[in-house]
């Protein structure tokens, strides 16, 4: 029988937790576009009458748009966060906020907690499972299982170094929820809610592969390049995204491991169904994830013990002994746009407007042996590669391979890769010939309309500022 | 030979980066009777302004007995065309009558003798036709079969198999070797089935067709792989190729490879294979001539 149950409603646990106005409160976002947690508990923040809250989340996305009005309240006054979607994305882009937003990498957040320049007061934690002293998993092994989400990497830094942790679950499982990714000991209080996440926007269930011609066209480019690169040897090890071209690209590698007869040692990052079949057919050796992407992974970190969860500090983190990332030999990522100096954004589109995440790709960009960035040189008629991005998000110095449907640019830093790949038979060209094919077919677009307030700043892993985003008018 | 609508610029604007030998821009059956006139001045443009390279361009003009056949011509061999494909041809007159027209703006624009012309046969009448039709021009380069007007005016429909194709195909290839020009299979819809689309591609290349026209990228792959020749042919072409120069510095007429005797179809053959194997990048023009 449990003596020292932790069980408590939101509001006691809120009054428990210390919280004063002006304080930093922080969430994870494994829930995705299904997230109940964030909306929930600003909710009752504001019932409660707090102001000028910081509010530090992993990201937020389309369905945090409630928090505008919270936000016009004053009840949030600062944010924090990797990524922005949707209409409070496009609020804040055009000056909703006094203060600017601070968009950190995954990596960059984990130090930032870990260094205490993100104090967080108070930790509002959805878990897939809870008992009652508080032992948390992304996943449950209960019949009410209703919300998961698989890995919990990105809020294990919150409950490491928050001052006061509130677990919020709709599964209360009997104690002891073991295995747990959150242990008992770092966690305050336990609230029991109806429901945390919409499990049909939480994960994917099945994801088909892409049939999209361009997709298909820029993963088999993508592919030759990782083949061809001189990484690609028994051993290698490789992130990829989960946009339709870089699920692709697995199902082309895996051909020619099998071909070949190689193996990799993990695969690291968020892990999707794709990876967890490599990994189960013996072809990737370790998963290593700091978010699982669909149902198949959510799965399998539950019941394969060699798919390991991962915090974004073990994962990310630049300065951190043991960060995954610095075993990295490969990583895939997308880009919004790409410029001639090999810099990324992956933030704001090309519109103005905040559109998007830093994610791990400034951590896995700078600290993997080779990063390809497979993007579109036009979509629609937006040009990708261009004279300078809109904002930097990962500086050209740690950009290697670009992967586009017009050809392949290789950073002149990194000579010995065009060489590699040339010799293989790929037509290399020139970052520059991209850039002016892209204008040849679209134009020069007008510059942006963008106003003199800052809504946005850019962070780089390290805790330095890499650029400001401005309001947008018009 | 890729077929893309004539009214969906984001398609046409980058159909070549996929790799397709040409790309076929249509006005006839993929666009409206409303978007006729906004279709031609897109394609005009798309040919005047994009960059498609060395891959062929065809534009499939409306009939010149519609209201659009005379317009889409003019604005297409102003633009520069490399082929002008003429859809349900089913006499050589019909034939004649689009090079005149041709002949008209190219004349009106300096460029005389320019643009080619396909003829697509889609009936009986065109199938009885097809020797007629592909003699009818110097400008005819090839001509194609239109399986889906063909299988409705002989009263059936298109089968797996395609035995209610097989008289139009193979007519339409002897036609073509007859005439000295080239021969194209009609379309394969069914993107989900890439094995059945795999085996007609199989089957229509096994009678002599030289390519085949599609609607999605996703099906060059297959094509390619199919008419690309493997390495084992390619060995064997430029062996007997060489030995047949070799043969004729020497004034030898009768040659033998591997102890078997070689004669002039071989000959042909082989030339065939290495040509086909450079138009597939599998073999550089240099190699080729060694």
């Amino acid at each position: 029988m449990m003596r020292n149950t932790k069980l408590t409603t939101l509001e006691e646990a809120i009054r428990k937790s210390g919280l004063r106005d002006g304080m930093t409160i922080s969430f994870h976002h494994h829930f995705r576009g299904g997230d109940k947690v964030v909306n929930m508990v600003v909710d009752k923040l504001a019932e409660m009458g707090f102001k000028g809250l910081h509010l530090a989340a992993s990201s937020l996305s389309d369905v945090h748009a409630p928090l505008i009005e919270h936000i016009k309240a004053g009840v949030i006054t600062k944010i924090s966060t990797s990524g922005l979607r949707g209409e409070l994305a496009n609020e804040i882009s055009r000056g909703l906020m006094e203060e600017p937003v601070v968009f950190r990498s995954h990596g960059g957040r984990g130090s930032a907690i870990a260094s205490g320049e993100l104090a967080i007061d108070v930790a509002f934690l959805g878990a897939s499972s809870c008992d009652e002293l508080g032992n948390a998993c992304g996943y449950s092994r209960s019949e009410n299982a209703k919300s998961i989400c698989g890995s919990l990497g990105y809020a294990l830094p919150d409950a490491q170094y928050a001052q006061h942790v509130i677990v919020i679950t709709d599964d209360l499982v009997p104690y002891p929820n073991v295995p747990m990714s959150i242990p008992a000991s770092l966690v305050e209080s336990v609230v029991v809610v109806d429901s945390v996440g919409d499990s049909s926007k939480i994960s994917a269930g099945a994801i088909r592969d892409s049939k999209n011609p361009r997709d298909i066209l820029l993963a088999k480019s993508a592919a030759k390049v990782v083949i061809n690169s001189g990484y690609f040897e028994d051993g290698f090890s490789i992130q990829t995204g989960t946009g339709g071209a870089s699920l692709a690209v697995v199902k082309y590698i895996r051909e020619e491991m099998l071909a070949r007869g190689i193996k990799a040692s993990f695969a690291l990052g968020g892990i999707t169904a794709h990876m967890v079949k490599l990994h189960e057919e013996g072809l990737i050796g370790r998963l290593i994830d700091v978010q699982s992407f669909d149902k198949v992974a959510a799965e399998s970190i539950k019941n394969d013990p060699f798919h390991q969860e991962v915090s974004a500090i073990d994962y990310a983190s630049g300065e951190h002994k043991g960060s995954a990332v610095h075993a990295l030999d490969m990583v895939i990522l997308s880009a919004l746009e790409v410029d001639t100096d090999f810099n990324v954004n992956v933030l704001v589109g090309s519109d103005g407007i905040i559109r998007g995440a830093i994610g791990g790709h400034q951590d896995t960009a700078a600290d993997s042996a080779l990063s390809i960035i497979v993007c579109p040189l036009l979509r629609g008629r937006i040009p990708c590669v261009v004279p300078k991005v809109t904002t930097l998000i990962t500086p050209g110095a740690s950009v290697d391979v670009v992967v586009t449907e017009y050809g392949i640019a290789v950073n002149p830093a990194r000579p010995e890769i065009a060489e590699r790949l040339k010799a293989a038979g790929l037509k290399i060209v020139d970052i520059h010939e991209l850039a002016a094919k892209a204008t040849s077919i679209i134009g020069t677009p007008d510059p942006l309309p963008f106003g003199e307030k800052i809504v946005g700043v850019v962070m780089n892993r390290d805790g330095s500022v890499l650029d400001y985003i401005r309001n947008i008018e018009g | 030979m890729m077929f893309v609508p004539g009214n969906n610029p984001g398609m046409m604007a980058d159909a070549h980066i996929y790799g397709p030998d040409s790309i076929m821009l249509d006005l006839e059956d993929s666009v409206t009777m409303a978007e006729k006139d906004a279709a031609r001045l897109l394609v005009y443009n798309a040919l005047k302004t994009i960059d498609y390279g060395t891959t062929e361009m065809v534009v499939r003009i409306n009939p010149l007995s519609t209201p659009y056949g005379k317009k889409d011509v003019e604005a297409v061999v102003k633009a520069g065309v490399d082929v002008i494909r003429m859809p349900k041809t089913e006499t050589a007159e019909e034939v004649r009558e689009l090079e005149a027209e041709i002949l008209k703006v190219e004349e009106e624009i300096g460029a005389v003798g320019r643009t080619q012309i396909m003829a697509a046969i889609e009936s009986a009448l065109g199938i009885c036709n097809a020797y007629a039709i592909a003699t009818a021009s110097k400008r005819m380069m090839g001509i194609a079969l239109g399986a889906e007007d063909y299988t409705a005016n002989l009263k059936t429909q298109r089968t797996p198999g395609g035995d209610e194709l097989r008289l139009a195909r193979e007519t339409i290839v002897v036609a073509a070797r007859a005439a000295g020009i080239a021969c194209f299979d009609t379309v394969y819809s069914n993107l989900d089935d890439m094995d059945t689309f795999r085996a007609e591609v199989e089957y229509i290349k096994t009678l002599g067709f030289d390519g085949k026209s599609i609607i999605n990228p996703r099906q060059i792959e297959i094509v390619n792989e199919v008419f690309t020749p493997t390495p084992k042919a390619i060995e064997k072409a430029l062996k007997i190729v060489a030995a047949i120069k070799e043969a004729q510095e020497k004034g030898s007429g009768v040659i033998a490879v591997n102890g078997k005797m070689v004669d002039r179809p071989v000959v042909i053959r082989a030339e065939r294979t290495i040509a086909l194997a450079v138009a597939s990048g599998v073999l550089t023009k240099e190699e080729a001539a060694l």
